[in-house]
């Protein structure tokens, strides 16, 4: 990849589609490989997509995953079209989590995800506005 | 320690990629709640749950797991071994119980993932 080049992607993540759940982020994996980003890049990239796209997937309705990748850095958007979230900073905290039992059953809602994605990813910052949607953008340098 | 070891430790039965045996597992994560897994392990972790949907398969992937038992005897379907077939991650199924399957692999000094949380690990 020249200094210049980037690759642009992108994903619609659909509400409750437990089959697709985590293709957008394979994918993503498959082509960072592809072009030769180390694996400890690749991994934090492959965490971070994961637990946005989840997400986007159990709490939200109309996901979009957009993913731009150049030469040394990966920066990722993925907006919903709501419900949004009461109170960021408490959703921020690890263990906190709204997913009833069924979610739980399936192996989510842990209350992990976005503290996850913060710690794996060089810029984090989430904008939620209640009844709007939520908006996760990250850069992972690479 | 090779994954191999730990089937014969667990008397556990391989479901695929039988020929990857030999890759060595550096620690082990227990957990039914999959961001668990993302938030506290390294890379070749082996991963054990009870968990034995799509997403164990997907978790496994993301965080370059080095493999995972299925504990109690739990099966996954048909599709769910697929996706760990093509994605290159043995999988295995032991019958013992989540308690007992760490214990003895635990009483082997295999390490867990305390401590190894560390920004851009
Ligand atoms: N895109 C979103 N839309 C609406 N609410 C969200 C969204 N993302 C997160 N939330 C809210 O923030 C809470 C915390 O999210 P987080 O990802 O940290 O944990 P979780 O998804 O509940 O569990 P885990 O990610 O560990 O499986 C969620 O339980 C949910 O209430
Ligand atoms: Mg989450």
């Amino acid at each position: 990849m020249t200094n210049e080049q980037t690759l642009k992607m992108e994903f619609t993540l659909k509400s409750m589609d437990f089959n697709l759940a985590g293709e957008a982020s394979s994918k993503i994996k498959q082509v960072l490989q592809r072009i030769g980003i180390s694996s400890a890049v690749i991994r934090r990239i492959a965490i971070g997509t994961y637990e946005a796209e989840m997400n986007a997937i159990i709490h939200a309705v109309n996901g979009k995953m957009t993913v731009e990748v150049s030469k040394d850095k990966t920066e990722v958007t993925v907006v919903d079209e709501g419900p949004g979230i009461h109170d960021v900073d408490m959703a921020m905290t690890e263990g906190y989590s709204t997913a009833p039992d069924h979610i739980r059953e399936m192996g989510f809602g842990a209350g992990m995800g976005l503290p996850n994605m913060a710690r794996c990813s060089d810029v984090f910052s989430i904008k939620s506005e209640y009844g709007v949607g939520t908006e996760i953008y990250m850069i992972f340098n690479h | 320690m090779q994954l191999q070891e730990i089937r014969n430790i667990l008397h556990a039965e391989v479901l695929c990629n039988a020929e990857l045996l030999h890759n060595s597992v550096h620690c082990i994560c227990g957990a039914d709640l999959m961001s668990d897994v993302l938030a506290f392990t390294k890379e070749k972790t082996l991963i054990l749950t009870g968990l034995t949907n799509a997403q164990t398969i997907r978790t496994a992937e993301m965080s370059d797991a080095v493999g995972i038992v299925f504990v109690r005897g739990k099966r996954p379907s048909k599709d769910v071994i697929d996706l760990a077939r093509i994605n290159k991650i043995p999988v295995m199924v032991t019958k013992y119980p989540m308690y007992e399957a760490c214990g003895l692999l635990f009483a082997r000094n295999i390490p867990g993932s305390l401590n190894v949380r560390e920004k851009n690990d």
